[in-house]
């Protein structure tokens, strides 16, 4: 059997570029990072900041992260070790190079696991999405810091981060 | 007869005195057992005290929150604000019913943001004052 060449390429060129279209709609457009879905996690992670999207950072990010929590950014915001445990279970599940990797791996980009980078301001993709931001925005008093993704994203706690 | 009428009074009493001992109130109670115990000289909760330490400026934990209305703002009715943008629930009981209800959860937020404002844990007394203070809001 045959095949004609001309239609086949086109015909698989429509799908690669429909399946291209489809899997960034499903992504939103690569700003979709699916919300903290554990209540647990939503209250403990969720009172005092944004409970960050477990694929935001990698899986070693997250292990390192949850057990330093008595100095957490400055804060002790230890947990009981039964409360942390499955804290951790749920971030290691979903991280962005585990469950969480189609919305979380292009955010890695750069980034070496094994580092276990703890400040998602500070991976290179955030720098580089958030370059246009000036100072005086950052400092603005209903902004005030990096970690408060919803003063400008009004949709973040749906998970999504667009502009 | 009589045995078992004294005992269904005593039954029922009993009951009523568990109903309108909410978790806040037996908290409340244990706290003042506790500042009892720490200074004789103790006689009860003062909501005064309690919203002084709500309002003094200590700055003696972190630079951020030098005081409980750091975060919690001026207004107990009001909705407070971290400095990461998260809305906080009004402290004033009569706003937020319900806020006190998990005694855990109450003891979990004194000792953080206790040690964020003023650099130690409070003591039973500060804690008995600020719940008095935040109950008659």
């Amino acid at each position: 059997m045959k095949f004609p060449p001309r239609p086949l390429a086109l015909g698989l060129l429509a799908l690669g570029f429909s399946a291209l279209i489809f899997s960034r709609a499903q992504a939103g457009g690569g700003h979709y990072y699916p919300p903290v879905a554990d209540p647990l996690v939503k209250e403990e992670c969720g009172s005092c900041h944004l409970a960050f999207p477990a694929s935001m950072l990698p899986a070693s990010s997250w292990k390192r992260m949850m057990g330093e929590l008595d100095n957490h950014f400055g804060d002790n915001a230890s947990v009981d070790p039964e409360v942390a445990r499955k804290i951790t279970a749920y971030l290691v599940a979903n991280a962005a190079d585990t469950g969480g990797q189609r919305y979380g791996a292009k955010l890695q980009r750069g980034v070496d696991p094994a580092s276990a980078p703890q400040r998602i301001t500070a991976l290179p993709k955030w720098v580089r999405e958030h370059r246009e931001v000036p100072d005086w925005e950052w400092r603005h008093k209903d902004v005030r810091s990096k970690a408060n993704c919803t003063a400008c994203h009004a949709d973040a706690e749906l998970g999504y981060y667009e502009d | 007869m009589k045995f078992r009428l004294a005992l269904s009074c005593f039954v029922l009493s009993f009951h009523s005195l568990l109903a309108s001992a909410g978790p806040l109130e037996a908290q409340l109670a244990a706290y003042a057992t506790a500042a009892k115990a720490a200074n004789p000289a103790f006689t009860g909760f003062s909501a005064a005290r309690g919203e002084k330490l709500h309002v003094t400026n200590f700055a003696l934990g972190k630079p951020d929150t030098p005081a409980c209305t750091s975060c919690h703002g001026n207004d107990p009715r009001a909705a407070g604000k971290t400095l990461t943008g998260k809305v906080i629930e009004p402290v004033a009981l009569s706003v937020s019913p319900g806020r006190y209800a998990d005694p855990a959860k109450v003891e979990k937020w004194f000792k953080r943001n206790c040690n964020e404002v003023l650099g130690r844990e409070c003591t039973p007394l500060e804690k008995g004052d600020w719940l008095t203070f935040v109950s008659s809001r």
